[in-house]
């Protein structure tokens, strides 16, 4: 192939990424989950690479798990994601920055249906008037916040304290990269790669020097899938898609996963518990479990910050080992110390805790 | 799995419902071909299921039981032969000939043969 011709096909596989002035939109489940992610990710671009990022404390949760749930039609949900464009209007703000990949998934669905079928639009334009008086200009862009850390990965890359470099043997650490389905599979042209050639996460950490590991069941589903978790008798699926996936990457000896859907990275990590307490199976080079990180957190590490602060501790596998991979020097004894010296809680069945 | 360990969680692992080709059991099909060339012949109607008088009173399926012997898939196919009584009202309504009923006699000896470690 010419390479003109190359660079055409691939620039089809692009997507434009603002440089600046995101309306920050956060996750539900984040929030609780790995509760540093979004602070850090908020610290990185505001203090680290001088953005302007702005959050609204009205905005609310966009619906997308009851949407998927069957609970809440499309109508509603459209209704939702309009009155958050309409706060982001009202602030002056044209590039929405999403901290979730459902959400991120519901905002490309409810746009592109807005593009095919305008009248959805005026209908969402109508309804949302009758019932807040609000109005909305539809965003310019629409970003995932990993998209955001993508474009900026060789700036944190420059002013990175660590490298995910093993500091023992000069190696790069072995990553397992995992995007979630709702990224770019139902609307490819929204991810950057599109769904083929996911590159946002590959970027990071060949920008941060690691190396990626390209195992069968790579692009395999987690096994979040809405429906199967709602319901408790149903998660048997969500188990074993998971377990597919550890025994598909298992033979590679990963170090740790990076995932950027925050259910991927919540059912990889707490599946690994669940196979060990019904299969007697832990994962991971001397069975210590694969850390699952999300892209903040390791952004956040790179840039030297305390990985207790980050929330590492709050995973069910520890980093510790990874850590010590790294030359990060992390006190375990402070893991579940707050900052005036009162015990947070901690989380029974660490797995290498 | 134990009990205890469905109900502490309320689920368990599910099993693959893939079918790997290549590790199939070849075997059994193997088997009935060289008794019952017929088989061979078979085009998955399910002419030979509409009429059998066992698959309207139980969960007997002849043509499931030709893809289980195709597929390789023996522990399905061990309960599904017990199941026929062997009437051939299958043989009558077959558009390709094929000798259903002695299929599922020759199924059950290759299953009984195999359980004996002489196939």
């Amino acid at each position: 192939m010419k390479p003109e011709g190359k660079k055409r096909i691939w620039a089809e596989y692009q997507k434009e990424i603002p440089d600046d002035h995101f309306f920050y939109v956060r996750s539900c489940i984040r929030q609780t989950f790995f509760a540093g992610s979004e602070q850090y990710f908020l610290k990185i671009l505001r203090d680290d690479l001088g953005k302007d990022v702005y959050e609204d404390p009205r905005h609310t949760t966009c619906t997308g798990i009851g949407y998927h749930g069957d609970v809440v039609p499309f109508e509603t949900i459209q209704a939702v994601v309009a009155r958050h464009f309409a706060l982001a209007t009202e602030a002056g703000y044209k590039h929405i920055a999403i901290s979730c990949v459902t959400s991120f998934g519901i905002y490309s669905e409810i746009l592109e249906t807005w593009k095919h079928f305008p009248e959805t639009l005026e209908r969402t334009r109508e309804d949302l008037y009758k019932a807040t008086g609000r109005t909305f200009e539809v965003p310019e862009t629409i970003s995932h916040t990993s998209d955001i850390i993508y474009k900026f990965r060789d700036e944190i890359a420059r002013k990175a304290k660590y490298n995910l470099i093993d500091i023992a043997t000069g190696k790069p650490l072995k990553v397992v990269e995992h995007i979630g389905c709702h990224y770019s599979k139902m609307f490819p042209k929204y991810g950057v790669g599109g769904a083929e050639f996911p590159h946002v996460l590959v970027g990071m950490i060949e920008s941060w020097g690691g190396d990626i590991i390209d195992y069968p069941e790579r692009r395999h589903c987690c096994g979040f899938g809405f429906r199967q978790y709602l319901v408790q008798a149903n998660r048997g699926y969500s188990l074993f898609a998971s377990r597919k996936k550890f025994e598909s990457m298992e033979p590679y000896r990963p170090d740790m996963i990076i995932a950027n859907c925050p259910g991927c990275t919540m059912f990889m990590d707490r599946w690994q518990y669940t196979i060990k307490e019904i299969e007697g199976i832990t994962y991971g080079s001397d069975e210590r479990g694969i850390p699952v990180l999300t892209y903040e957190e390791v952004a956040g590490l790179i840039l030297g910050y305390n990985p207790w602060e980050l929330g590492l501790q709050y995973h069910n596998v520890q980093s510790l080992q990874l850590l010590r991979k790294m030359g990060i020097k992390a006190d375990p004894a402070e893991r579940f110390l707050a900052k005036d010296g009162s015990r947070l809680p901690e989380p029974a069945n660490l797995i290498n805790g | 799995m134990s009990i205890d360990q469905a109900n502490k969680f309320g689920f368990t692992i599910n099993r693959s419902r893939l079918i790997d080709y290549d590790a199939s059991d070849r075997k059994v099909r193997d088997y009935i071909t060289a008794r019952e060339p017929s088989f061979r012949l078979c085009f998955a109607c399910g002419g030979c299921t509409a009429a059998c008088t066992a698959g309207h009173h139980t969960t007997f399926n002849l043509r499931r039981m030709n893809t289980y012997i195709r597929r390789g898939e023996i522990d399905p196919l061990r309960e599904e032969v017990t199941r026929c009584m062997l009437c051939g009202k299958c043989l009558l309504v077959c558009p390709r000939g094929v000798n259903t009923r002695n299929v599922v006699a020759v199924a059950a000896e290759a299953i009984r043969k195999l359980d004996r470690n002489e196939l």
